[in-house]
């Protein structure tokens, strides 16, 4: 009897449930998407109740379309959307409002409050972050603030937090009725709140933030056996948590120092392996928990998180209509020639790395008569491309580490012409191996290591292959020269949205 | 909430298979699809009631109707088809351990190279995504025109270029290969583009039963063929089970 093991991508458009046999070859997949809600410009959430239903169908979907009987999963592995914030009650098990996603700016005035006179760097050396709205401690903040009695009923152990790994291993092992609450360090990392060096919360940051403590999820490592499934996989023991650009580091093999990967979704996230040492960033990237395998010491990474990369198609596609199906954005771009003068910054909700500006917004600068949409497919592409190179260049400065590769992974590298642009910006050999969920794969190998399906680091290494690679072929002077053109258009992004009126309303419940 | 409906999925087929000017007997759009004849029968003559094909006198052969004229054309974007295929390639590289291709008719009636997925031995290889094949020569190629009654008529019209001694040249043997291809739903082609050379092929379907596309692998012969030049049951399942796969991302979600 073959065995198999299990991860749930718990992205941000959707959920997936994908079989990984002993090769770490993909067996089976089953996909389902989730409502995105915006009550409000600038404010996005999910329905966590939704999203667990949606892991039920997935597991189920993808264990049929294999024809594999559960008893042949050997573990379960949870990679999630990171940063994503859900508030519940413990006894009821029901969501307290929405989960505000990651995407969402309403804590900014928070956070500007937060920083007062020390500025966004004040908790940098105790958590390794900056103060920005994309974090998730102070959403918990903003929700016990603008929720009545919502903080005493917190105080008093009513009301859980957590980020969506946490929701659902709670669910999967038995919610109110001793379901295991914990959150793993990589997922911690994201929240502010935890000592980068202790790997504990930090009391400090949780007094400032006014967070009690006996809502927070228990610290894990990220592979280790949190318990047993009670449902959905009955019986699986559920061997690992990642935040889901860990789990692609993960998925990637970059077990060393040094190894980095990119990995394309609906933002884009350059993350590199610093061992164990934790590097701080003085270039505006983030100091971030890699992995913790067990007891063994934890791993750090450095990233370069860019915020609008594939949800940039995606506008393009149900905000203008250009397209209809995302893929079509290379068939449009292949119209023209070049960009025709014309560059895409997409600063939607501010710009992340290396920029940390949220007040920017985005641009499209270079408009003539001459410009098509060709030329704005093209633009929307480079600008995935270039937004790269900027963090790619961050990375060089904060690590003195010149990669010679960028391994790449997610839906874009389905996209040939954004991988040679890649390429050609970067000047760099771009390489993709032959697994494009590395999310779902990372998650599943630290499952697998947890429970001895796989021995050890160095086996899961033969399993990855090179399936394509891309060379830089542009001409240097031009590639400056546009490279100088981007930086431009960026520029024109900066101190563009103003301070919103003081926030009164509750969480959104349209 | 009721299922879709096999009789329309599949005339919608029959009309993708007339998209372009084509004139196709019954016999030939019933092979095309995989279609008792009785079948595609049924299904042009009520094609024909609601003015969406006609019927030539002279020949008995059917084309596109008034009706339909000003519906416009759909054929699959490659770069959708990639999208949509490349985990399913992805894991025929890996597991097969060889070359994986996806392939799609251009207007020529050669194989464009929709997907090239390297052989996973991280040796030195270039993308040959956007290059053209000869359809007579190659896997590929053979399992775009079984499925395909006008771009094979097209293809047998002109010169069949020989790239090997073992290269299909003739119209007629290369209606018998398409046939026999049609009878086991999968393509092999053994030192027919190169010596030493192979390549296994099969069908992508949409619903109803149209070929979209094909997907296969190519390696060295003696790891994709036996003494007698026939496909090893290991790497042809694997090729026919990404097919299914790939075939199934093609269906509208339920």
């Amino acid at each position: 009897m073959h065995r198999y093991v299990a991860a749930i991508d718990q992205g941000t458009t959707s959920t997936r449930c994908i079989l990984f046999d002993q090769g770490g070859r993909l067996v089976a997949v089953a996909q389902e998407e989730h409502a995105q809600h915006y009550p409000k410009p600038g404010w996005v959430e999910h329905d966590a109740e939704e999203i667990w239903r949606n892991v039920g169908h997935v597991v189920a979907g993808a264990l049929a379309q294999a024809d594999i009987a559960p008893s042949q999963v050997a573990a379960l592995g949870i990679a999630n959307q990171r940063e994503t914030t859900v508030l519940w009650d413990r006894v009821t098990g029901r969501p307290i409002g929405r989960a505000i996603v990651w995407q969402d700016t309403r804590t900014a005035d928070l956070v500007r409050e937060l920083a007062g006179d020390e500025g966004p760097d004040r908790f940098r050396d105790r958590c390794g972050l900056p103060l920005a709205p994309y974090f998730a401690g102070p959403r918990i903040t903003w929700l016990l603030d603008h929720t009545p009695g919502l903080r005493e009923r917190a105080e008093r152990g009513e009301v859980l937090a957590g980020t969506m790994e946490s929701w659902l291993v709670w669910r999967l092992t038995g919610g109110p009725d001793g379901g295991v609450h914990m959150t793993d360090v990589t997922n911690a990392s994201r929240t502010m709140l935890m000592g980068i060096d202790t790997l504990t919360w930090d009391d400090t940051v949780l007094e400032a933030m006014r967070i009690p403590r006996a809502m927070l999820p228990e610290i894990r490592s990220s592979s280790e056996v949190y318990g047993t499934a009670t449902t959905v996989l009955p019986g699986t023991p559920i061997g690992a948590a990642m935040g889901d650009q860990q789990a692609a580091l993960f998925g990637q093999t970059c077990f060393a120092p040094g190894e980095a990967k990119c990995t394309y979704g609906t933002g884009s996230f350059l993350l590199l392996n610093t061992g164990h040492e934790v590097v701080r960033s003085t270039h505006g990237l983030l100091t971030t928990v890699a992995y913790k395998i067990g007891d063994e010491p934890a791993v750090y990474a450095l990233e370069g998180s860019i915020a609008v990369t594939g949800s940039l198609v995606q506008w393009f596609r149900d905000g203008l209509g250009l397209i209809t199906t995302a893929a079509e954005i290379e068939t449009l771009a292949s119209t023209v020639r070049d960009n025709g003068g014309c560059y895409i910054v997409p600063a939607f909700a501010g710009l992340f790395a290396p920029h940390w500006r949220s007040e920017a917004r985005g641009v499209i600068v270079g408009l003539t008569s001459y410009v098509t949409k060709g030329h704005l497919a093209r633009a929307v592409l480079e600008a995935v491309a270039w937004q790269t190179r900027d963090v790619l260049d961050a990375m060089d400065a904060d690590s003195g580490l010149r990669l010679k590769t960028l391994k790449v992974d997610g839906g874009m590298t389905a996209d040939n012409m954004l991988m040679q642009m890649l390429a050609d910006f970067l000047d760099l050999p771009v390489i993709r191996p032959t697994v494009r969920e590395t999310v779902s794969l990372g998650a599943a190998y630290a499952a697998g290591l947890a429970v001895g399906f796989w021995p050890h680091l160095e086996g899961l290494r033969r399993n990855w292959h090179r399936v394509g690679q891309w060379l830089p072929a542009m001409d240097p002077h031009v590639r400056a020269m546009e490279y100088e053109n981007w930086g431009r258009a960026v520029a024109r992004t900066f101190d563009w949205a103003r301070p919103g009126p003081p926030e009164k309303e509750g969480p959104g419940r349209a | 909430m009721p299922g879709s409906v096999q009789s329309i999925e599949r005339a919608a087929a029959i009309l993708r298979l007339l998209a372009g000017n084509r004139k196709l007997g019954c016999v030939e759009i019933a092979n095309s699809l995989g279609l008792a004849k009785g079948t595609a029968h049924g299904i042009l003559r009520t094609l024909a009631e609601v003015g969406f094909v006609d019927q030539d006198r002279q020949t008995g052969k059917y084309l596109l109707g008034h009706g339909i004229l000003e519906l416009r054309g759909h054929h699959l974007d490659p770069n959708e088809l990639r999208s949509l295929a490349l985990n399913w390639t992805d894991s025929l590289a890996s597991r097969s351990g060889e070359t994986v291709r996806l392939g799609v008719l251009d207007d020529g009636g050669d194989v464009l190279v929709a997907h090239h997925g390297f052989r996973p031995d991280d040796s030195s290889q270039t993308l040959d995504v956007g290059s053209h094949r000869p359809a007579h020569a190659c896997a590929l190629g053979k399992v775009l025109l079984a499925y395909d009654a006008a771009a094979a008529t097209q293809a047998s019209r002109r010169p069949l270029q020989a790239y090997t001694p073992l290269t299909t040249t003739t119209p007629l043997a290369l209606a018998a290969s398409l046939a026999a291809v049609r009878k086991a739903g999968w393509a092999l082609e053994a030192d027919e583009l190169e010596m030493g050379q192979a390549g296994i092929a099969a069908p992508i379907r949409a619903p109803g039963g149209l070929t979209v596309a094909a997907v296969g692998i190519s390696g060295a012969r003696d790891r994709l063929c036996d003494g007698h030049r026939l496909p090893l049951p290991a790497p042809l399942l694997l090729v026919q089970e990404a097919a299914r796969a790939i075939s199934r991302e093609l269906a509208p979600a339920r």
